[in-house]
């Protein structure tokens, strides 16, 4: 029953690292470029609802209501003034910038707010839960984070597929070159794919500070977990982003419940297992290029 | 010519623990271990186009593996260091089977989950110290002046060493390949070139190089402890040293390495602004100076000074 239960635990964490994936995902597959940064700027806006939480004294599910059009804009900016600048060039200039970008973040966070630990505090929801059976509950905030992923996911996959702002994204995706010479501004189009990434993963950073407290310099580890999850459920692919993300979720819990020295070690051994037999990922869109 | 002032600069630098105060030679330990690694990644990053976040974890294996031939396997310092890069030839064939999988970015990000990896296994191995780490006791009963030297030695042979192993690779037909790849992959395959082969031969070089510089540098600082052997700072470091100087160029890592020491002791009393100036530097050089301030320097006088670039001779100048 232990086990079941930490299945379930598992699915439900996938929903926080589908949340950190997304955009992880989208900017990859609209522009090619990984966004080395992506993970601290989830910390950033886990940070920037702090500060609001304290200034405005609401609750940081109520503070996703400023903190999510703060890193839009950010994220718009960010790729006109910067990455857009990048992106020619071959494969080197975006990766240095975004790491330059990730170093600077976390050691504006260290200087600004110090090493220690900072928490968010969602009030009575944090414990909450729904018992299923006797020994299996599950907690609302775990579920509403799942429930917030999966909405997220049918949301840009209903702006993908059945909008202009979409057929745009996927015009300049498969090809910018000729989405230009149709009248199509790739610049700006970069810009609100980042921007939208940049939603989902503060999204995703205030659920995880409701979660856990986090310090300054936590960006890399979530990086590398969305990234994980990005790779198992395949490049391209958002739905592969869920089921990527639950299962390197349930990997960890069921590698927990093993002992927890095992938690991580065990979602880094099921990455290492799809590169090593199933290399494009189990969902992906377009085949991985192999070397 | 260059290799004449190399040499006397060798010399020079070899005989100066003799009347050297000890604060140069550990600054110099510093650099010269820094400057190898960022040659390795060099190699790696700008001539094999193999992007690395995960660079640390060969710094992890070359202290670990000092600590294991020395402490515990007892073997003097110097065979040490060769078992450890024997060592690190076999765990970067093996990480590499897994990192090839992916391309560019995902490559990198890659390369740092398997450094990750070995930082949570060796937190688990009790002999080698769990989270808490080790300390080289066999290297601790050295006399100090004497293991200063030692190490001294060794970080000038490892940095020069590794300026000479770019040299050497550039030269033979590895060199000659990796151009080609780096011209047209598709290209370079379909003459022959074996892409997977060629890239992974730097991948084990470079990684190797690594391993051996930190197994000098662990020499002298003794305490190991797995968060920071394995920490992406040293790969951090080396991005900054390799792009700030000029990505590509032997040349880029030496001028990168006396820049980014030099800011560090310049900005030492100002924490973490370091690194954010740092991050700056390197925004700036990527988006403005994608040669580096190497590249700056070439770009006003034609200046080779290692003979490894390639030019176009027509036929009747040949001689």
């Amino acid at each position: 029953m232990e086990w079941a239960n930490a299945v379930i635990q598992g699915v439900l964490l996938g929903g926080l690292y589908a949340l950190l994936a997304t955009g992880l995902s989208l900017i990859f597959g609209v522009m090619r470029l990984v966004n080395l940064a992506h993970g601290d700027l989830g910390m950033l806006a886990a940070y920037v609802s702090v500060v609001i939480v304290s200034v405005a004294g609401i609750g940081p599910l109520e503070s996703l209501v400023v903190v999510v059009p703060v890193m839009m804009v950010l994220g718009y900016v960010l790729q006109r003034s910067l990455l857009n600048f990048t992106l020619t060039g071959g494969v080197l200039p975006p990766l240095l910038v975004t790491f330059g970008l990730s170093v600077i973040i976390q050691n504006a966070q260290l200087t600004i707010f110090s090493a220690d630990s900072q928490g968010l505090d969602a009030g009575p929801i944090e414990i909450a839960s729904l018992p299923i059976t006797d020994q299996i509950t599950v907690g609302w905030l775990p579920l509403l984070t799942l429930v917030v992923a999966v909405a997220i996911l049918i949301g840009l996959q209903l702006l993908i597929s059945r909008t202009r702002l979409g057929r745009a994204l996927r015009a300049t995706s498969d090809d910018g070159e000729a989405a230009r010479i149709v009248g199509i501004d790739s610049r700006h189009i970069y810009g609100i794919a980042m921007a939208i990434a940049l939603g989902t993963v503060a999204i995703g950073g205030v659920f995880l500070g409701i979660r856990t407290t986090f310090g300054p310099g936590d960006g890399p580890a979530r990086l590398i977990f969305a990234f994980e999850a990005v790779i198992i459920g395949g490049l391209g692919s958002l739905w592969g982003t869920l089921v990527g993300g639950v299962i390197l979720g349930v990997a960890q819990t069921v590698g927990g419940q093993i002992s927890p020295a095992y938690q991580v070690l065990a979602g880094h051994l099921v990455f290492l297992a799809v590169l090593l037999f199933r290399p494009t990922g189990l969902f992906s869109r377009r085949g991985a290029r192999q070397l | 010519m260059t290799a004449i002032v190399g040499i006397g600069l060798f010399i020079g630098l070899a005989v100066l623990p003799f009347w050297g105060p000890d604060g140069v030679l550990r600054l110099l330990i510093e650099f010269f271990v820094l400057l190898a690694m960022a040659q390795m990644w060099n190699l790696l990053a700008g001539y094999a186009g193999l992007v690395s976040i995960g660079q640390q974890a060969f710094v992890g294996i070359g202290a670990y593996g000092l600590f294991y031939f020395t402490d515990l396997a007892g073997l003097p310092p110097i065979a040490a260091i060769g078992a450890t890069a024997a060592v690190a030839v076999l765990i970067a064939l093996l990480t590499s089977l897994f990192a090839f999988r992916l391309r560019d970015g995902y490559f990198a990000v890659g390369t740092w989950v398997i450094a990750e990896i070995f930082r949570i296994v060796v937190s688990q191995v009790e002999t080698l110290g769990l989270g808490t780490g080790v300390t080289i006791q066999t290297l601790v009963q050295m006399p100090p002046e004497e293991r200063l030297n030692l190490v001294y030695w060794l970080a000038l042979g490892v940095g020069f060493g590794a300026v000479v192993v770019v040299i050497l690779v550039m030269r033979s037909r590895l060199g000659l390949a990796l151009g080609a790849i780096r011209d047209s992959e598709v290209a370079a395959s379909g003459l022959g070139v074996n892409v997977l082969r060629t890239k992974r031969m730097v991948y084990v070089i470079a990684s190797v190089g690594c391993a051996v510089a930190a197994a000098v540098y662990y020499m002298n600082l003794l305490r190991i402890q797995p968060t920071a052997a394995f920490s992406v700072d040293w790969t951090v470091q080396m991005i900054f040293v390799v792009v700030i100087g000029g990505l590509g160029r032997i040349e880029g890592p030496i001028i990168g390495a006396i820049v980014v020491l030099g800011l560090q002791e310049a900005l030492a009393d100002f924490g973490s602004a370091y690194l954010i100036i740092l991050g700056l530097v390197m925004i700036v050089v990527v988006l403005f100076a994608r040669r580096g301030l190497w590249g700056l320097v070439t770009a006003r006088w034609p200046i080779s000074l290692f003979g490894i670039q390639r030019r176009l001779v027509p036929a009747e100048d040949r001689s």
